[in-house]
């Protein structure tokens, strides 16, 4: 049945007829997204409610640990990286590993260029 | 029995194409060939020097130059006009044929797969995996193994980027109307703006069979171009303040979501629009083998020895369509004019979203994510990244974006099925 549009639809739409199927479709495609967004919501808030209610109620102890304050924000990374053949995903994997590695946050270190070695 | 070798000669001599080109068979009607070949040898230097798409556009270059070797007899035009005409029809005059009661007279091969079988070339039944919609789905599940929904499912708002870059489709499906396309092919060159590959197939191959070179070449060709295209865009709609918005890690997602997530989508969409069901479809089996964890041979299979193989078989046989007299046309300048300008619609489309999500939500949102709006995963959000970087080096958007790029998958495979249903319709 599809097939046999090709010879069948050799009618001319006019520009209004288009312009009101164009709007047509755009609002069905964002009503489409719309629904499935609303659903995924709505399955999300499911699971972090049950998540939220599985979790171990907390006992309070008799001295609460310090918490340490950090009074002033890390620095930011200075600087721009530039990267060879790397793709960013990796680029940002990288330099995960090397901060772990180092023992230092991230935005202490400052990474120049990374380069795939061939 | 009498051997004579020059008679055997003298046949493959006569039966091989250098025969047919000493004949003059360029320099007749089959000069549109020689263009071909020309242009197939120009997408393989795109392909292989400027790295754009190889992976198809290598296998879309050579199916061409096959198809156009003259005597080569790999593909037959002819025998897929016969198999898409229900009637019979005067190939001199293009008039239907009429029996004696003046009423049309049925074509016996019309659909007759088994004639494609039994006359076809090589490269015939490579098609018929491309005409039955059987290669962008199984493609469609690859990309559906291969695609994390994660940065989707944490934050759902990025369907409404994926649906906001849609907005090239139906633009330059009125720009294919109004420059005289007819409803079908029309929708066929809009569906370019979804920068989604597959989906373009799917969707002109049901449509507009004789477009779908010019159009997969277009669509291939401009998301190799997204990292050219898009940033102009980007930087002109978004002030540098905007680009430097630093966005906050979404929440994780649970595995239990993850495979609850395409069960949903599949049913949903194939319950709103049973058109796309076979994509859709094809898309969230694929992702349902990545994220149960109990399918991991099926999904290894599915995102790299199936995919690679149905890409071998699409690219060629997608190549194989570009004939001379259906490529050499005004048509396909058209084409490739409307498909730039459905790509830059679309970019627009899902930037313009981002500004009015960055402005209800306060500053949360980098605009910057609304371009990968447009499917074409992962290039697009990739580009999102790099011009946020740009902006802010400590900036990564490439998670965030991840959301409206997929989100714009099953986006423009929404389009495609509106499209198709109305085409049903109006047809």
């Amino acid at each position: 049945m599809l097939t046999s549009l090709t010879l069948a639809a050799a009618t001319p739409v006019g520009l209004g007829d288009a312009t009101t199927l164009a709007i047509l479709g755009y609002g069905v495609v964002f009503a489409g997204l719309i629904v499935l967004m609303l659903v995924i919501a709505l399955v999300g808030k499911f699971f972090s409610r049950k998540r939220k209610a599985a979790a171990p109620v907390e006992v309070p102890t008799e001295e609460p640990a310090p918490v340490e304050f950090i009074e002033t924000p890390a620095p930011g990374s200075a600087g721009e990286l530039k990267l060879y053949d790397t793709p960013p995903k990796t680029a940002a994997m990288l330099m995960a590993i090397v901060a772990d590695k180092l023992g230092k946050p991230l935005n202490e270190l400052r990474f120049i260029s990374i380069k795939e070695v061939k | 029995m009498n051997i004579n070798v020059g008679e055997i000669l003298g046949k493959i001599w006569n039966d091989s194409g250098f025969a047919a080109i000493s004949s003059g068979f360029f320099a007749n009607n089959g000069w549109q060939s020689a263009v071909m070949l020309v242009i197939s040898f120009v997408l393989l230097y795109l392909a292989i020097v400027k790295k754009f798409e190889p992976l198809l556009l290598v296998g879309i270059a050579f199916g061409c130059l096959l198809t156009n070797l003259p005597r080569a007899g790999l593909y037959h035009q002819e025998l897929w006009d016969s198999f898409m005409s229900e009637f019979l029809v005067n190939k001199e005059t293009g008039e239907y044929l009429l029996n004696e009661f003046g009423e049309k007279i049925a074509n016996p091969l019309y659909h007759s797969y088994g004639e494609i079988l039994r006359h076809g070339g090589l490269l015939d039944i490579f098609y018929i995996g491309v005409k039955t919609s059987l290669y962008p789905c199984l493609i469609f599940m690859g990309v559906g193994a291969m695609t994390d929904f994660g940065p989707l499912i944490s934050n759902p708002k990025s369907m409404l980027l994926g649906a906001a870059a849609q907005m090239g489709v139906f633009a330059a499906f009125i720009g294919a109307i109004a420059l005289g396309f007819n409803l079908n092919e029309a929708a066929s060159i809009g569906i370019i703006g979804g920068a989604d590959g597959p989906t373009a197939i799917f969707l002109t191959s049901k449509l507009a069979p004789h477009l779908l070179g010019a159009i997969a070449v277009a669509a291939y060709s401009y998301m190799a171009l997204i990292p050219l295209i898009q940033p102009p865009f980007m930087r002109l709609l978004t002030t540098s303040k905007q680009r430097k918005i630093k966005m906050v890690q979404s929440r994780s997602v649970s595995k239990t979501e993850k495979i609850i997530f395409p069960i949903l989508v599949a049913v949903i969409v194939a319950l709103l629009l049973p058109d796309t069901a076979a994509l859709v479809g094809c898309l969230m089996l694929g992702n349902l083998f990545k994220e149960t964890g109990l399918t991991d041979r099926l999904s290894d299979t599915v995102q790299n020895a199936l995919m690679n193989i149905v890409t071998i078989l699409l690219s060629t046989a997608v190549g194989a369509t570009m004939v001379g007299s259906n490529f050499l046309t005004d048509q396909t300048l058209y084409i490739i004019l409307l498909g730039v300008c459905a790509f830059s619609l679309s970019t627009i489309g899902g930037l313009l979203g981002g500004v009015v999500m960055c402005w209800l939500t306060k500053g949360k949102v980098n605009p910057l994510i609304g371009s990968a709006g447009v499917s074409a995963v992962p290039m697009a959000s990739r580009v999102a990244n790099v011009e946020g970087q740009k902006a802010n080096p400590s900036n990564f958007l490439l998670m965030h974006a991840m959301g409206p790029n997929v989100a714009g998958v099953i986006g423009s495979a929404l389009a495609a099925g509106f499209l198709l249903s109305v085409c049903q319709l109006l047809g």
